[in-house]
């Protein structure tokens, strides 16, 4: 555990620029590193909710039982799918720190493909509880599939939305995972203070991932409900 | 010319709608009358090839329909409108575009994704929807709109289809009598004035009536009546209806009662060519 002492708490580091053992300015020395890192985890997620929902986006039409063009394509996107999600993330980004190297890439594009399962799944589900209605109706001026997904299913998207802000809170917490295994983010920090049994600053990161993973989920939580209340509304 | 030969759709347990053989001349207007679950609708779907049939074939000026595959059958349901009961339109979708889908068949892929229309078919349907007296709501979305009213919109986006029939399943079933009586005007003005084949399923005979040039009959799926709506005596109409006759009578007497003015005359071919003139050809 840190090492604080109540007198010493709030001194700042001394004249040979040297933090005093007891202060919290000891404690959390490496302090701008982690926040560097912190923002790298969280544009990771972001990278990979943004990939990994268009991903999603253009699987959910075929993989939804009531807007398949055919049972083949069904099946197939569905299965894919599957694997996308199947399989941890941390597993894909062990694979991929071979296949790509080290770094925040290879934890980016792990996430983003178990996000496009996940998340095509639910956007699948939420197509096939979609009224078809609208689908009929273009459908009967002539329109292809195309068109008929394109102006018949808008009425799914507040859903996509929230369930995209969903999975970003998801991902703020697989990105900091996935750097135990050398895919970039808070994580290969964490990894690293914890093989130095240097305990103090694992509780320092730690704390620091959950004030994040708390901010990011109030945020997202308040966007949501703005989206879903002013579609509700309108 | 529309030509339906022993068109058949079954389903697992019965047939919906058995041998029906037609003919319909452009330009006529048809009430398909029948008691609930007699198969007017899987009639009228079948023309539009929403359903597909099990037997028979349909055939518009000597095509054959049922045979279409790929571009051509998305042709042939933009020449061959549909207005449903529950108007079908795209609720979070404003009025305007709502109408502007009408055109989708005509469209590039690029163009439909990005909901590119040009400002002649921005006017076109502008035009539809005055016609019907819905130009005002153009800009609304959809869902805002009352059942009356959406059934107008859907009248107005199959009008910029230019479709040579138009087919309305049910189109006055959930609407009270007074929108009743202006969609059902709307149609016959359509009929009348462009030369649209209208085929139009229809629950009360006294809308049928007023309205049809031609009434078919069908019952368990079998066409036990075609003929003017004089020909249709109180006796057919029982055997058509069965046990809900009195309903259906009822009905008619009360909330569906139209009449309305007598329908006009057909315009001369003269009349028509002018009003292709003003149509999108000419924009």
């Amino acid at each position: 555990m840190p090492n604080l002492e109540l007198d010493k708490l709030l001194l700042s580091r001394g004249d040979d620029g040297r933090a005093i053992p007891g202060s919290i300015a000891y404690w959390y020395s490496d302090f701008w590193t982690y926040i560097q890192l912190i923002v790298e985890t969280i544009f990771m997620a972001l990278t990979a909710t943004i990939i990994g929902a268009a991903a999603a986006f253009l699987l959910c039409f075929p993989a939804a039982r009531n807007l398949a063009p055919n049972s083949v394509i069904f099946l197939l996107s569905r299965r894919f799918m599957e694997i996308c999600r199947g399989v941890p993330e941390i597993l894909y980004a062990l694979v991929l720190v071979f296949a790509i190297g080290i770094g925040p890439l290879a934890g980016v594009v792990a996430i983003a493909i178990h996000t496009a399962g996940a998340l095509g799944k639910l956007f699948a589900e939420v197509n096939e509880n979609a009224s078809l209605r609208p689908v009929e109706g273009i459908r009967g001026v002539g329109g292809n599939w195309f068109e008929e997904m394109r102006y018949g299913v808008p009425q799914v998207m507040p859903n996509f939305v929230s369930y995209t802000l969903l999975r970003f809170e998801i991902n703020v917490r697989a990105s900091s995972i996935v750097g135990f295994v050398g895919a970039g983010g808070i994580g290969t920090e964490l990894n690293r203070v914890i093989s130095l049994y240097s305990d103090d600053r694992v509780v320092a990161v730690l704390l620091l991932i959950v004030l994040t993973v708390t901010l990011i989920d109030l945020l997202s939580e308040r966007l949501r409900t703005h989206f879903i209340g002013k579609e509700h509304f309108a | 010319m529309l030509t339906t030969e022993k068109l058949t759709k079954n389903f697992k347990t019965r047939n919906a709608v058995s041998d029906v053989s037609l003919s319909i001349p452009q330009g006529q207007m048809v009430g398909v009358i029948g008691r609930s679950g007699a198969g007017k609708s899987t009639l009228l779907r079948m023309v539009n090839r929403l359903a597909e049939p099990t037997g028979g074939s349909i055939t518009f000026e000597g095509r054959d329909v049922t045979a279409l595959r790929g571009r051509a059958l998305l042709e042939w349901r933009a020449t061959c409108a549909m207005v449903f009961q529950q108007f079908n339109l795209v609720g979070r979708l404003d009025v305007l575009t709502n109408v502007l889908t009408g055109r989708l068949y005509h469209h590039g892929f690029v163009a439909s994704m990005l909901q590119l229309f040009t400002a002649s078919e921005r006017a076109f349907a502008i035009r539809a929807l005055d016609r019907l007296g819905m130009a005002h709501t153009a800009l609304q979305q959809a869902d805002t709109l009352s059942g009356g009213q959406m059934q107008r919109v859907a009248i107005a986006r199959a009008l910029v289809q230019e479709p040579r029939i138009l087919l309305a399943d049910e189109p006055i079933a959930s609407l009270d009598p007074l929108n009743a009586k202006v969609v059902m005007d709307a149609l016959r003005t359509i009929n009348r004035e462009d030369g649209i084949t209208v085929v139009c399923n229809l629950h009360t005979l006294d809308t049928a009536r007023s309205y049809c040039d031609r009434i078919i009959g069908l019952k368990d799926g079998v066409l036990v009546f075609d003929g003017t709506p004089e020909m249709l005596t109180q006796e057919m109409a029982r055997e058509i209806y069965g046990a809900e006759a009195d309903d259906a009578f009822a009905e008619g007497l009360t909330s569906t009662s139209l009449g309305g003015v007598p329908a006009k005359q057909r315009l001369t071919e003269r009349d028509l060519a002018k009003n292709a003139q003003l149509g999108l050809a000419a924009s």
